[in-house]
């Protein structure tokens, strides 16, 4: 049975406060309540990323994050990046062809904002050679910190080379 | 033709890039009419038998829910046949058939109580395991659409027994499921009697027709719209049952309904390749010259309908010999209906025919890419036509060149520390033609054109593409042209599948434009006496794969640091958009020759790896740099483009040139994909 709760979120820069089933994923918040439909479910378990967001700046899979679990995150979806004129990887991602059917593409997009911060935070990969060092991001580690995110459609090397365009 | 206005052969960005990217473009799930509501599907817990009973008191009674439908309470629908008969019968088929749906007013509720309609079964044996010794298989009719299912000439077994040097061998391929990345959708709106469904198909015109024939409905009262397909692979080529589900929920109800396949429910309900049973016989002489193919292919089916993947076809046409002959047998099993995914027939066929070719090269002690260029054949084997054009030679020759080829290591003789180095070649054919379609074109009079034809766009750039040909034909900018896709509204037109959509969309284009430039203001055109004219041509597109794989010695993992793949398919008309196609059949290929395998249970009768965690396809990891080219080439008997369709050829060849590296670089053949590390480990 449905348990209701008030949450506020802060969804790409507009404070909302929302009465909530207590069994909404963020993801189906997202979609369903507040028409923000850029965020893709593709498979509703967190295993293909198609709906990473961002919360509080980290990629996060929507789908796994229950709504009433996240009072007072700020939260920023594909349309959040796009809100001041197409992000730099949005455009990217267009020049470079780095999606075809578009599914997975706001999901991969936002994964590659978090990613960017996360290598200019310093963070190692699994594809680093020394964890100790910063991070240098070339095409292996772009592909080790991209490999949530999948591509049915198989754009792979044109959204490396977009974040490459990107990264500099 | 002026050449500043020319687009075609340019590559231009998709027109419909930046909705995507900024999230803007609307997918079948996210449209939301007024007072929609959602329903979620109840799956049959066995594999053989029947529904004894449904009980939906307890659902019933949560808040919220508008209503339960199974077998029981379900309208009838007097045109409902096969997969789309659904609820027609408390007989179960396979497991995981729809046996229920609830209904309620949130996605959360409806999801409760799908979970709590109680449903008993009266349970019958399974049968669900393929193999080549089944006593129940059968000679289909016709394969898959329209194929001969056998094919004999000369007398391949004394062929075979003359023959210098022979190869026998036993291929298999795993069943493999499409996964698109957006799930399967439809919200079903009823007004008035006529039924307006907003759903993921490849082809709306089609899945309209096929919609009212289940309701026994006029056609023009049933429409599809569907402008986003998040990717389909086959798997949204025909309406699945959901569809029709969403539609009887819709009308139970009297509001709209939005139903959304899950990921775990796309594994029983939206198709699947089949898996298969190869048996490929070659015979050469000293000259390593083909004497005698042979190939033998057996497959399943379901008991809800027939489907007979066309396997061996592919061996038909590709290289000649004076004896050969092809079969396909199936048997019906208690399991899902298999259906198409890219390239069914050409790409788990390819796998068998181009690994023998691999083996035959290795017996006869010559190189594989010069085998093949001895078995060129300069007409079709099959009809006795000549292609169209038939650029394979080429393929091989100049992606020899590009790739390095010349720096092949001998079998098992390259080391990089713990890395085995191979490399390994496959041909890749597909056929090319176009089929009917309607377009209506509109000058607007200030200089801009409207055209509306109902063909889809799920990835391949269609929409893109159309736009280039109406332009160039019109002799204007791109801007001055909109091509409106997907909604049946706009008439008969061939769905994306078969290589054959912008082909035949594009002819149909091509034909208004000439309307328009004769000054006609409004343009209504249909080509299907066009596309019905016969050819005295064989025609198909061509390409060759290369390879090179890395296998740790010890683990028996295989990497792909880099591919390469040559095709000759007509003119290219978006360079851009026609690499990211190639570049998506191959990964899907590649994916195919390491990964995919959907794992049977037979005791539970069932598939059972049924999402993306344990199904597994490439992530970016995966996948290293893959290079496209293509040769020069321009045939017109296909279309008034001069192109030939590239959304298949990618796939068909990449598993065996995969398969042909991994024997390059260690000496192990393997001959049952996927080529897992448990099938190298304790044999490197």
């Amino acid at each position: 049975m449905a348990e209701l709760a008030t949450v506020t979120l802060c969804i790409n820069g507009e404070q909302r406060t929302l009465e909530l089933d207590t069994r909404t994923s963020l993801l189906d918040l997202l979609r369903e309540r507040l028409r923000l439909t850029g965020s893709k479910k593709g498979c509703d378990h967190g295993q293909c990323g198609a709906c990473t967001v961002l919360i509080d700046g980290r990629r996060a899979n929507a789908c796994l994050a229950l709504a009433v679990a996240h009072d007072g995150a700020e939260i920023t979806t594909i349309e959040g990046l796009a809100a001041g004129g197409l992000h730099p990887l949005q455009t990217a991602f267009v020049a470079t062809d780095a999606f075809q059917c578009g599914y997975c593409t706001p999901g991969q997009i936002c994964s590659a904002v978090g990613m960017l911060a996360e290598v200019e935070a310093g963070w190692p990969s699994h594809a680093a050679a020394d964890v100790a060092r910063a991070p240098e991001l070339d095409a292996d580690e772009i592909r080790e910190r991209m490999s949530g995110n999948i591509c049915r459609c198989g754009a792979y090397p044109n959204i490396v080379r977009a974040i490459q365009a990107v990264a500099g | 033709m002026s050449t500043a206005t020319r687009t075609l052969g340019s590559p231009v960005e998709r027109i419909e890039g930046r909705e995507k990217v900024a999230g803007e473009a609307v997918y079948a799930a996210e449209h939301d009419p007024e007072r929609v509501v959602h329903a979620v599907i109840v799956q049959a817990a066995i594999a053989k038998g029947s529904v004894a009973s449904v009980d939906a008191g307890e659902a019933l009674r949560l808040p919220g829910v508008l209503g339960v439908l199974c077998a029981e309470n379900a309208p009838e629908l007097p045109g409902g046949e096969g997969e789309l008969a659904v609820l027609q019968s408390p007989g179960v088929a396979y497991r995981g058939q729809i046996v229920a749906a609830a209904i309620a007013d949130t996605l959360e509720t409806a999801r409760h109580a799908a979970q709590l309609v109680r449903v008993t079964y009266e349970t019958a044996a399974h049968d669900v395991e393929l193999h080549a010794g089944h006593p129940r298989l059968y000679k289909p009719d016709k394969v898959n659409p329209n194929f001969s299912t056998d094919t004999e000439e000369g007398d391949v077994d004394a062929a075979l027994g003359a023959a210098e040097v022979t190869v026998d061998e036993i291929y298999t391929t795993p069943a493999q499921h499409n996964n698109p990345m957006e799930p399967h959708a439809t919200v079903a709106v009823w007004e008035d009697g006529d039924l307006r469904l907003y759903d993921s198909t490849q082809g709306a015109w089609n899945a309209a027709q096929a919609i009212a024939k289940v309701f026994a409905l006029d056609p023009g009262r049933v429409r599809v719209i569907s402008q986003h397909v998040g990717g389909g692979f086959g798997s949204k080529g025909t309406p699945r049952p959901h569809a029709v589900l969403a539609a009887m929920c819709a009308r139970y109800v009297g509001r709209p309904v939005k139903l959304a396949v899950t990921r775990r429910q796309m594994f029983t309900l939206t198709g699947y390749r089949t898996p298969t049973i190869q048996r490929i016989r070659l015979g050469a002489d000293a000259g390593a010259r083909l004497q005698a193919i042979a190939h033998d292919v057996i497959e399943q089916t379901s008991t809800v309908q027939e489907f007979a993947e066309q396997t061996a076809v592919v061996t038909r046409m590709l290289y000649a010999a004076p004896n050969r002959r092809t079969t396909h047998r199936l048997v019906a099993l208690d399991l899902p209906t298999p259906s198409w995914m890219r390239a069914p027939g050409e790409c788990p066929g390819m796998f068998a025919l181009e690994s023998a070719l691999d083996e035959l090269a290795i017996a006869c002690g010559i190189d594989p890419v010069e085998l093949r260029l001895r078995n060129e054949p300069e007409i079709d084997p099959e009809s006795g036509n000549p292609f169209s054009t038939r650029n394979l030679v080429a393929c091989l020759r100049d992606g020899a060149a590009r790739f390095g080829w010349t720096d092949r290591p001998g079998v098992r003789s390259r080391r990089d520390g713990r890395w085995m180095v191979g490399m390994g070649v496959a041909s890749s054919t597909y056929p090319a033609r176009r089929a009917a379609a309607t377009a209506h074109a509109t000058a607007a009079g200030d200089g801009t054109y409207v055209f509306r034809i109902s063909a889809a766009d799920i990835g391949t750039g269609a929409r893109t593409v159309l736009t280039q040909i109406a332009a160039d034909a019109l002799e204007v900018p791109l801007d001055r042209v909109r091509v409106e896709i997907g909604d049946s509204d706009a008439g008969q037109a061939m769905l994306a599948g078969g290589s054959m959509g912008t082909s035949s969309w594009g002819a149909a284009i091509i034909e208004a434009c000439a309307g328009l430039r004769a000054g006609e203001p409004e343009v209504h055109v249909d080509t299907a006496e066009s596309a019905r004219e016969a050819v005295p041509f064989a025609r198909h597109a061509f390409g060759a794969q290369f390879v090179e794989v890395r296998v740790d010695a010890d683990t028996g993992e295989v990497r792909i640091p880099r591919a390469l793949g040559m095709f000759a398919c007509g003119r290219i008309l978006n360079p851009l958009t026609a690499r990211s196609q190639f570049l998506g059949g191959m990964t899907m290929g590649i994916s195919m020759a390491l990964f995919e395998e959907t794992i049977l249970d037979p005791v539970a009768g069932a598939y059972m790896n049924s999402d993306l965690a344990m199904y597994h396809v490439p992530t970016n990891a995966d996948i290293g740099e893959i290079d496209v080219g293509w040769v020069a080439e321009e045939d017109t008997t296909v279309n008034p483009m001069g192109a030939k369709g590239i959304g298949e050829i990618g796939i068909v060849g990449t598993a065996a040139a995969v398969a042909n590296a991994v024997y390059n670089a260690t000496g192990v053949r393997v001959r049952d994909l996927p080529i897992t590390p448990a099938k190298l480990v304790g044999r490197l």
